[in-house]
């Protein structure tokens, strides 16, 4: 005999169990920097990718479950480039694409049994980097418009405020990815980042022609992480009292 | 534009595992968006799209070039002068089209979306042979239109990572694939500028001799086929040229074109046949 459950318990239980699920996962963060937007996330995994290319200027970053977000990429991959096809390919935005994302995961939650445990990013670089675009959608289907920098993942709040500190728009590559990197490791509540070979990077690049996605990997990624570090050395005074103020 | 599209949700097909062939998924959710879809009835229909006319493909040690003239015509009527024939497929392929002009850019549109959309599903890029396959069984699902008069014949080139060369594809309209050494031509004025290639082509050109030799061949395609343009130097209207190399695809810069272009324009007017090969 079924019991009654109050439709307010219901969502509760789904929004706790969904929330649980990725917070197990590691984050990701997006942020802009000088030549475009920087997507990094902690992943073990070389060939399961977190952050992949959905079009021309749009790229994907998610956290969570590995199945459950593969598809909504491969449906935002679709969607594109149908899009593009029938249309233009500047008719392609990433306000249709965090939009159709919404509108998925929020079916999703409130048809089904079981949510979805995942967290997306949808970002889009424009042609300067005050149109540069930024949307979070979590798994219930709410969708936040971000300004220069995101955080996704069960610590998402900690790493966002390690970012907030240390983020700059004007930032070189390697110092936004040393701020990206410095950041995640907050989620482990130390000061060391995931090691270099559990780091995923891409850019989209401003001034890149057609495609603007570029993963960055292997030798490039290792001197960007050395750059990185040597940039946090020297401004290591300030950036250590920051940290403090940020742990009180 | 998908049917159940305005209630807010994609169909089904959208999250399924399914291919990762873009052509295949496009048939399954919106057919209508695909050529050839609605074949014409009868024959002899080809008098309602233009003609693209003469296309010149070369490898060069390292790369490889393809260069097509402007011109469209509509039996005698120039139907567009400054038509653009070739198509930058992906970061290492490109791809010219002669033959029907409307069905052909619609074609090299759907490959190129073919291509990336391969990539990004699988995260990673076709190999060359596997593009050069993909466009085969594309040209034969054109048969039908074909048959109808609307030809459709593509050349592709692209540079083998794998290999380290630059290599080049032909068709035929059924589909067939013939992988061509050195060098290759299509369309009206194809007869001309092939023997005009195999008279200058060397194993050792340099990329700009390589163009150099593919402009010569246009100008003798244009020469003697009224349907392939020749460069206008009035209306500054010149060949396109596509070099494909290790560093990627890169359109040459009309500036660049402009000028050898019109130094084959002036050889021209002291050896009006252009220059001669050797003999022994």
């Amino acid at each position: 005999m079924p019991f009654y459950v109050a439709p307010e318990q219901q969502m509760k239980d789904k929004a706790d169990y969904a929330r649980k699920g990725i917070a197990r996962g590691r984050s990701a963060v997006v942020l802009q920097y000088e030549g475009g937007i920087l997507l990094v996330a902690d992943n073990v995994s070389r060939t399961l990718h977190k952050i992949s290319e959905l079009y021309d200027r749009i790229a994907f970053a998610a956290v969570g479950r590995y199945p459950e977000f593969e598809n909504l990429r491969l449906m935002g991959v679709r969607f594109a480039d149908v899009r593009g096809y029938q249309y233009d390919r500047r008719d392609v935005s990433g306000r249709q694409l965090a939009n159709i994302y919404a509108q998925t995961l929020g079916t999703v939650f409130s048809e089904s049994l079981k949510p979805w445990e995942v967290e997306l990013v949808v970002a889009e670089v424009g042609d300067t980097s005050a149109e540069d675009e930024i949307y979070r959608i979590t798994f219930d289907g709410s969708i936040v418009d971000e300004q220069r920098f995101v955080a996704v993942g069960g610590s998402a709040e900690q790493v966002s405020t390690a970012l907030k500190d240390r983020f700059s728009p004007d930032a070189t590559l390697g110092e936004a990815l040393g701020t990206a990197t410095r950041a995640l490791a907050r989620e482990n509540g130390g000061d060391q980042g995931p090691e270099a070979a559990n780091l995923e990077v891409a850019v989209l690049e401003r001034k890149r022609e057609h495609r603007k996605f570029r993963r960055i990997r292997g030798r490039r990624l290792a001197s960007l992480l050395e750059e990185a570090a040597g940039a946090a050395g020297t401004a290591s005074g300030g950036g250590t009292t920051t940290e403090d103020e940020a742990d009180e | 534009m998908f049917k159940g599209f305005e209630g807010g949700q994609l169909p089904a097909a959208f999250m399924s595992a399914g291919t990762s062939s873009f052509t295949e998924f496009v048939r399954a959710v919106s057919p209508e968006l695909l050529p050839g879809h609605n074949p014409p009835q009868g024959g002899g229909a080809e008098h309602l799209t233009p003609d693209a006319t003469t296309i010149v493909a070369l490898t060069f040690p390292g790369g490889v070039l393809l260069a097509g003239d402007r011109r469209a015509t509509q039996g005698n009527v120039i139907a567009n002068r400054d038509m653009d024939k070739i198509f930058r497929t992906d970061e290492f392929s490109a791809v010219a089209i002669a033959g029907s002009a409307g069905i052909g850019i619609e074609l090299a549109r759907l490959y190129q979306v073919e291509l990336e959309h391969y990539e990004k599903m699988e995260g990673r890029p076709l190999s060359l042979e596997g593009k050069a396959n993909k466009l085969a069984q594309m040209v034969r699902g054109n048969l039908g239109m074909a048959m109808q008069g609307f030809v459709v014949v593509p050349v592709l080139v692209g540079y083998d990572e794998v290999t380290e060369e630059g290599r080049v594809f032909s068709y035929d309209a059924v589909g067939g694939r013939y992988e061509e050494r050195r060098y290759h031509s299509v369309g009206s004025g194809s007869v001309f500028a092939k023997g005009s290639v195999k008279k200058l082509y060397r194993d050792d050109l340099t990329r700009t001799e390589a163009v150099k030799v593919a402009l010569e061949a246009l100008y003798d395609a244009a020469d003697e086929d009224s349907a392939t343009g020749g460069p206008d130097l009035h209306r500054k209207i010149f060949p396109l040229v596509d070099v494909i190399t290790e560093d990627g695809h890169r359109r040459l810069p009309a500036e660049e074109v402009e000028r050898l272009a019109v130094e084959v324009v002036e050889g021209r007017s002291e050896h009006p046949d252009g220059p001669t090969a050797r003999l022994g």
